[in-house]
């Protein structure tokens, strides 16, 4: 079998990501980031594969676990670390922190921190974008725990009735915090849901990048016609805590390890093996982005902390 | 019958939550992630297992979760319902101020709206801008609505008993630094004390200060701090803000004649303003022009050292106490 550059590009995109996760949780958790910090590990096939279909025009908003949505949106890997860490170069210089930045000269528009608020803001770019000749695709991630947000139904709905070129990504990994989804809902099929408000809608496997990519470059296409909104379910896993500390206790036995066995970049190194790609091509692809992370970092620690006498800037012009 | 237990502050407040579970099968208890995990801070521990299905998960669905409790309350349940964050209430600020506000008013007494609703409020270092207001000034606003705020596990034992007895709405605002820290004898089964009423943290001649929440730990170390230069003060701290104890107040200051109001919340439009309104409009003879000492005028920054510059500290509760004292 062929092996496609954008297969080993989707690769090296999944580990930065998963690497610049870990990095964060060892600044956690010795006391250089403090808070909450929600990790995207597991999920990374739903931000590369998204963000391998976006254009520059088009607007991305994000939830709380938005580092890897960031980086693969084009942040640099400084300005985000940087971020976290407090520092003047940080891409809010550290006004954000973990859950709430953005870096909109990339198209990222931000990390949010209200569960769902992210989907109503991103009709309004999709809004704007039918006035200012933009050709902006707003996109917006969220939970599966985020659809029983009224206000993403509302979101959905306003885009429906108006045609906006919206693309609702729900990364439904199964728990909102410490909760399955499955109790919160009756019907667990939650692109149903879209149906029924006019919008296409698919379920696809958010733990491959390809068919991430394929359902938001249609969804793309189609809202760059004129033609609405889509949503898209992507069907992960987090294997990870919902913040650090979380002892997932609430997940049953032997899920954890299962999981671990279908995470996206075991998988893909699994079919790539397959398809002939020596043990050592994969090793320099992790490596790759283990040496960009890790210099991200040393820089992002270099740089002096935001200076406390700007705290009252920016709050009005 | 009164007895005392060991508890932190949450554990304070799952023993009042257990007893209300207990001794009023009208209460229903639920929110996001309060059943079966127990909670996010671990509040609700073991309450699940021990009172079944009238402690159960919600979807995140705040407007869902109180307008569900406003009507459970007007048809003779007692709701109590977390809201993880009082950031997050204002997803569903409607069901607080234009419904369960108005229940027993507009209804000229014939319904009631007996709900609970524990939220906690506050920065902790890191906390994102969404993650760490202090909004208790846009619930006392609202006529109708009672709020407690307590500090201690004595309090949040004590509070919490009251709100749930309480036959109106009461916003019980909880902090989350306070949830695990040093367990104290908490007096447990005790009569439910009614709503109102302050704690005086100190006692002193020099000023009377008016403080609630979380903040009240660096009010008393900043007393103790100005003691050394022979400054006392009355540490009033407002457990409940509605009711408000003004006449508390009033005759501390009517002693000191002199007032320093301190939050956590910013100051403008904050509950300080009105603390410090409704002492001058008293008329009781004040020494110096009364202070308040707040939160800056901004949003709440994550990094820690510009949020350290834009909430009180401890220093600026000492200098604020040097200036109104003149010492
Ligand atoms: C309005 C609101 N309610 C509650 C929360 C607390 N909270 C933060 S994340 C979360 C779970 C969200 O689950 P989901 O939407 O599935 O996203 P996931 O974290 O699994 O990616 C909750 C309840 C919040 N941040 N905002
Ligand atoms: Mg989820």
């Amino acid at each position: 079998m062929r092996v496609s550059g954008e297969q080993l590009a989707d690769l090296l995109a999944m580990w930065r990501i998963r690497v610049l996760e870990e990095t964060i949780l060892s600044l956690r958790l010795d006391g250089r980031i403090v808070g909450s910090v929600h990790l995207e590990n597991g999920q990374e096939a739903i931000p590369v594969g998204a963000c391998r279909m976006l254009r520059p025009q088009d607007a991305l908003y994000s939830t709380y676990r938005g580092h890897g949505w960031a980086l693969a949106r084009g942040v640099p890997a400084t300005g985000i670390m940087a971020e976290l860490l407090y520092r003047r170069t940080g891409v809010n210089g550290g006004r954000g922190g973990s859950a709430h930045f953005s870096a909109p000269e990339y198209g990222f528009y931000g990390e949010n921190s209200i569960v769902g608020a992210g989907a109503p803001i991103a009709v309004g770019a999709a809004l704007a974008a039918k006035f200012d000749g933009s050709g902006r695709v707003a996109v917006t991630v969220f939970g599966d725990g985020a659809m029983n947000q009224g206000g993403v139904t509302e979101a959905m709905n306003m885009a429906a009735a108006m045609d906006l070129p919206v693309v609702f990504i729900c990364e439904n990994n199964k728990y909102s915090e410490l909760t399955p989804i499955n109790d919160m809902v009756r019907n667990p099929d939650l692109s149903a849901r879209a149906h029924a408000l006019g919008i296409p809608a698919v379920r696809v496997d958010g733990n491959d990048p390809a068919q991430v990519a394929t359902a938001v470059g249609l969804a793309v296409t189609t809202a760059e016609h004129g033609r609405g909104p889509t949503f898209i379910e992507a069907t992960t896993r987090r294997i990870v805590g919902h913040y650090i500390g979380d002892a997932q206790s609430y997940r049953p036995a032997g899920e954890l390890a299962e999981d671990e066995k279908h995470e996206p970049i075991v998988r893909l190194k699994k079919q790539l093996t397959l398809q002939g790609v020596t043990a050592e091509t994969l090793d320099g692809v992790e490596q790759r982005a283990r040496t960009e992370i890790a210099a991200a970092t040393e820089r992002a620690l270099a740089a002096p902390l935001s200076d406390p006498s700007t705290a009252r800037e920016h709050l009005y012009v | 019958m009164s007895e005392t237990a060991k508890l932190t502050y949450g554990g304070a407040i799952n023993a009042a939550l257990a007893r209300c579970l207990e001794q009023m099968p009208e209460t229903l208890l639920f929110g996001e992630d309060v059943a079966l995990p127990g909670g996010v801070f671990g509040v609700t521990r073991g309450l699940r297992k021990a009172f079944g299905e009238r402690v159960f998960d919600t979807p995140i669905s705040e407007t869902a979760m109180l307008g569900a409790a406003v009507g459970a309350a007007m048809t003779g349940r007692r709701p109590i319902v977390e809201i993880m964050w009082a950031d997050f209430m204002l997803v569903a600020f409607d069901q607080i101020v234009n419904q369960a506000a108005n229940v027993r008013y507009v209804s000229e007494g014939r319904l009631a709206a007996p709900l609970t609703i524990r939220t906690q409020q506050g920065n902790a270092p890191g906390a994102c801008a969404q993650h760490s207001q202090n909004l208790e000034a846009l619930l006392l606003h609202v006529p109708g609505i009672r709020v407690a705020m307590p500090v201690d596990a004595q309090d949040a034992y004590d509070l919490t008993l009251s709100a749930v007895t309480c036959d109106d709405p009461v916003v019980v605002i909880e902090n989350r630094t306070l949830y695990a820290g040093a367990k104290s004898e908490v007096r447990i089964g005790g009569p439910v004390e009614p709503i109102g009423g302050h704690r005086l943290r100190r006692a002193g001649d020099d000023v009377t200060i008016v403080t609630w929440g979380a903040i009240t730990g660096s009010v008393e170390a900043a007393v103790d701090l100005v003691a050394e230069d022979g400054i006392s003060a009355d540490v009033i701290e407002a457990v409940w803000l509605n009711p408000f104890d003004t006449e508390a107040v009033l005759a501390s200051v009517r002693r000191t004649g002199r007032l320093l109001v301190v939050h956590e919340a910013n100051l403008t439009g904050g509950f300080g303003a009105e603390v410090v309104a409704r002492v001058c409009e008293s008329g009781v003879p004040l020494s110096a022009p009364p202070r308040r000492v707040g939160a800056l005028d901004t949003r709440i920054p994550a990094a820690v050292q510009l949020a350290q510059a834009v909430l009180p500290q401890t220093g600026d509760i000492v200098d604020a106490l040097r200036a109104v004292t003149g010492k």
